[in-house]
């Protein structure tokens, strides 16, 4: 990562990232530019570098923030009408860490509304097009940091990852997205979607990149009861891994044929390093999805019951008594897929339903769990797809809920279980839209699993070369 | 025509007195603070905001289980209640609806009934409105104090039995220093629930409950209309309908309440941003040890010493009970003189509220009650100076020097006196007294008692006084 020094200023690393955000301006990955704010900064910075202090390991290097993330910076509005105009008080804790070592936002990114999708075609500020096709989705819902990073106007960018809203546009940009295990990073000042599956990460352009943010943004807050003690736990994971697994049940007709090939791929390279590829029977992973798509929407349904429009952000006008505030407030403020996610949450936790659907979907999600736990036992890391296809054109799956809720199929039993699982880049289809595939971890791995990562990346160098 | 049973249970509310709030490092005292003064990022329900459990409510929450002889659990949890309404800005009230923090328990009343307590949970209140006309006001002051609401079983019987439990229940919450128990500022609230079912039914009959009392008095009178106007439904042969209900204490009559949501579905939720709570056997152990002595203790400890009426109006003031007990460890037979004090003239005093956050030391008291009990004070002077001790610059001087000060040390010499009867009986206008004394008119006596004592300046001791003069006029 391009640090400021004496010769690169901080200002000259945020001036040319501002102007590249400029000149890619159609992609429409920006949501604000913080301009001024990011200057003003930038200057302060190379004057403590001038004066000879030390400034933090992020000196002057420009990022994204998803626009789920609460700072003062720019209105925090999760690419929601409901959220207009609403200016934080509040910084997250991730974004205080990344910037008490130097880093300077220059922006915040497009989204799917509140995190809800896989293209950010949900956004309310429309879609960010896809850094390889512009006929093509992001990927989502943290398709504006992924295509930020893939365009290489910033070093890096915040994400989320509540069901693969990290890996999925990583994926889809060729960038290394990493989700972490659940708790490693505080959640305090992110908008919420589903509390108990949401995971703050990042995108990156090297595992090394990943590995330094971990160590800076990790680790126990008092303002977020559900965050782990450290980055992670030595006895979680092996320095010395030797058995990687496959799941025998992704390689099949649903995944996309040269996704196949390139997981094919990396397992020929790994077995040439003399690792062992051992095949998984994981059963219980075919409940994930449709688990998650109980949990996750009772989750959004009560974690956005507080968007009433009494308090901040948009209000709807036409209202003559409290319930219309609510009801007209609420139906022009929320996206339609916000709406349907409301309405399942709410299905599934009414009363005389909540056994049915909700209690049945923890229970699967506790065999998921068990399932990783048994998988871990086998082996040391796990790599499989991240999404069943590549990018797929804009407006394709926007209007076929299910379909699109498919695209998750491979990334959501993560987000289940809390395990970590590292996004990254696996060459490039005949069409030339990258591939990427996932490693995934036992829970608290995550150092040693970004680590790993590296044995996999050697193939690319070569793959390049090749091609050229 | 039958007789109907009735069968009360209630719910209480009580605010835990907590320097926080239960999710957030504010103030949770707001009882003289200006509206949504006290109000944090997460009790407004900021994007993002993430609740923070207060470790001083969970540990007042097992003292408040442990007065109500209730289990606790060693592992509980937190659920979400969703409903729209602007005192909740979050859209639900943290509670805990599957796994509560105090098990099951009772309370015995005064009478020896106990009432079994269901379970009891820890719940973050929510704000206040106020209605006006066209519009209402929303004070987040009160957003997420903290609760614990306490559910008994349908053990009562009667209106009587209703305030009784309730005002115990107070007591217990107040001795065991979990709140600060001014129902007048709802820090205690009751939603009585009773139905009406015939003399030997199987089953219970159709409930009405009312809400929101905040005094014993309201709680006794409530539910009393409500057995009237059930057995009048019923005797009419008619259905009692299941409803929420207000209570007036001005028309002192129920009334269906606007109910907050149609049809309440509260879709009950696990609440993914506390982790469960786990508490160590040692811990609640601990934590139990703390738990002072319990209006049952003082009623074993005084039964015998202290007349039940008093014992029982003193029980109202855990002040007063410690004081008691302390004094008591210093001498025998104290307590009872101290009770009566207490009793009939410090809590007449118009500034007793105040004297009880200030009481005097269990030494001076104890000197007080050993100085009446050698009768060197009498029972005006023991008032008088008892009252002096509550005067902090007074206090410092000790029991002795006040009484001592104030000339209202008893003359019990016997030959001190003498002088003073002689010198009064010297006294021309006594003679006429003197000599009718003589023919027999045990009246006059008085007369001359009365002059001695002024002669005293009060400070003889009437019945020493009394016998001297029949020994010298005899």
């Amino acid at each position: 990562m391009k640090t400021a020094n004496k010769t690169v200023t901080a200002e000259r690393l945020v001036r040319d990232a501002l102007k590249k955000a400029e000149f890619f301006k159609d992609y429409n990955i920006f949501t604000f530019l913080n301009e001024e704010g990011a200057l003003k900064r930038a200057r302060e910075i190379d004057a403590r570098i001038a004066k000879g202090e030390n400034v933090g390991r992020l000196a002057g290097v420009p990022y994204a923030l998803k626009d789920n993330f609460l700072s003062p910076a720019g209105d925090t509005t999760a690419a929601a009408h409901i959220l207009e105009g609403f200016s934080s008080p509040v910084t997250a804790t991730a974004v205080r860490k990344l910037e008490s070592e130097g880093a300077i936002m220059i922006g915040r990114v497009n989204m799917d509304a509140f995190a809800h999708g896989s293209s950010t075609e949900n956004s309310y500020f429309g879609p960010t097009l896809n850094a390889y096709d512009k006929e093509r989705v992001a990927g989502g819902s943290s398709g504006g940091s992924a295509v930020a990073v893939a365009l290489d106007i910033v070093e890096f960018a915040t994400g989320t990852d509540t069901g693969g809203s990290i890996r999925q546009p990583a994926s889809f940009n060729g960038v290394y997205g990493f989700k972490p295990t659940y708790g490693c990073i505080s959640r305090y000042g992110v908008v919420a979607m589903a509390s108990s599956l949401d995971c703050v990460g990042f995108f990156t352009k090297s595992p090394e990149d990943m590995d330094l943010l971990m160590s800076i943004t990790a680790g126990q807050d008092v303002n977020d009861l559900t965050t782990l003690p450290d980055y992670y736990d030595s006895a979680a994971a092996t320095d010395a891994p030797t058995r990687i697994g496959v799941i025998k049940d992704f390689d099949n007709e649903s995944v996309d044929k040269e996704i196949r090939e390139a997981l094919k791929n990396k397992c020929e390279l790994l077995k040439a390093k003399g690792y062992e590829i051992v095949e998984l029977e994981m059963p219980s992973l075919k409940y994930a999805l449709p688990a998650y798509y109980i949990i996750q929407p009772a989750e959004v349904a009560s974690n956005l019951s507080r968007y009433d429009g009494i308090r901040y952000g948009f209000r709807s006008e036409k209202s003559e008594h409290l319930d219309d505030l609510y009801r007209n407030t609420r139906n022009e403020g929320f996206m339609p897929e916000n709406k349907r996610r409301i309405m399942i949450g709410n299905f599934v936790l009414s009363s005389g339903f909540y056994d049915a659907y909700f209690l049945k979907a923890a229970k699967a999600r506790t065999l998921i769990c068990k399932e990783y736990d048994k998988a871990f036992s086998k082996v040391d890391y796990i790599l499989m797809p991240v999404a069943p296809n590549p990018a797929f054109k804009l407006g394709e799956k926007v209007n076929d809920p299910v379909s699109m809720y498919l695209e998750d199929v491979m990334s959501v039993s993560l987000n289940l279980a809390g395990v970590p699982g590292l996004a990254i880049p696996a060459g490039k289809t005949a069409s030339g839209l990258p591939i990427g595939l996932q490693l995934v971890g036992p829970r608290r791995s995550d150092k040693n699993l970004i680590a790993f990562s590296k044995e996999l990346e050697i193939d690319d160098a070569i793959e390049e070369e090749e091609n050229v | 025509m039958g007789k109907y049973i009735a069968t009360i249970g209630i719910e209480c509310h009580v605010q835990l007195c907590t320097k926080t709030k239960l999710f957030s490092e504010v103030d949770n005292d707001a009882r003289s603070k200006e509206p949504n003064s006290c109000v944090s990022p997460v009790d407004y329900a900021l994007p993002g905001m993430l609740p923070r459990l207060n470790g001083e409510a969970v540990r007042l929450a097992i003292l408040a289980g442990r007065a109500m002889n209730c289990e606790i659990n060693a592992c509980s949890r937190f659920d979400r209640k969703h409903y729209f309404y602007p005192d909740s800005p979050k859209g639900y009230q943290i509670t805990q609806f599957y796994h509560q923090i105090i098990g099951a328990g009772y309370v015995e009343l005064p009478s020896g009934t106990r009432i079994r307590i269901e379970h009891a949970h820890l719940e973050g209140d929510a704000g206040k409105l106020t209605h006006f006309g066209a519009y209402s006001l929303v004070d987040l002051n009160r957003v997420d104090t903290p609760l614990i609401e306490i559910v008994s079983m349908p053990d009562i019987h009667s209106a009587k039995e209703a305030h009784d439990y309730c005002k115990e229940l107070w007591r217990l919450m107040c001795y065991a220093g979990v709140t600060y128990g001014d129902l007048y500022n709802g820090n205690m609230r009751f939603d009585v629930n009773t139905s009406l079912a015939p003399e030997g039914a199987s089953e219970l009959g159709t409930r009405t409950e009312v809400k929101n009392l905040n005094s014993f008095r309201s709680v006794e009178r409530a539910v009393e209309y409500e057995i009237k106007r059930q057995t009048k439904v019923l005797e009419a042969g008619e259905k009692v309908i299941q409803q929420t209900l207000g209570w007036s204490d001005a028309t002192g009559k129920t009334t269906p309440q606007r109910s907050k949501e149609v049809a309440a579905d509260y879709r009950y939720m696990p609440e993914p941003d506390l982790p469960p709570l786990n508490l160590s056997s040692e811990y609640i152990e601990a934590e139990s040890a703390k738990l002072p002595l319990m209006p049952k203790d003082y009623r074993e400890k005084f039964g015998e010493i202290i007349a039940g009426d008093t014992l029982e109006i003193l029980l109202d003031y855990p002040s007063l009970m410690e004081k008691l007990a302390e004094v008591a460890l210093l001498g025998h037979g104290v307590a009872p003189l101290l009770a009566n004090l207490f009793a009939s003239v410090l809590l007449a005093e118009e500034k007793s509220a105040e004297y009880l956050n200030d009481l005097p030391s269990a030494e001076d008291l104890a000197a007080l009650a050993e100085m009446n009990e050698k009768k060197e004070l009498s029972s005006t002077a023991t008032k008088e100076v008892f009252l002096r001790l509550f005067d902090p610059q007074m206090r410092e001087r000790g029991t002795k020097q006040i009484a001592k000060e104030l000339g209202l040390i008893q003359e019990n010499d016997l030959g001190a006196l003498e002088v003073i009867v002689d010198a009064v009986l010297a006294k021309p206008e006594t003679a006429k007294a003197q000599e009718d004394f003589r023919a027999g008119s045990e009246k006059v006596l008085g007369f001359l008692v009365g002059q001695v004592m002024k002669e005293s300046r009060g400070k003889a001791n009437p019945s020493a006084v009394q016998e001297i003069l029949r020994k010298k006029l005899s």
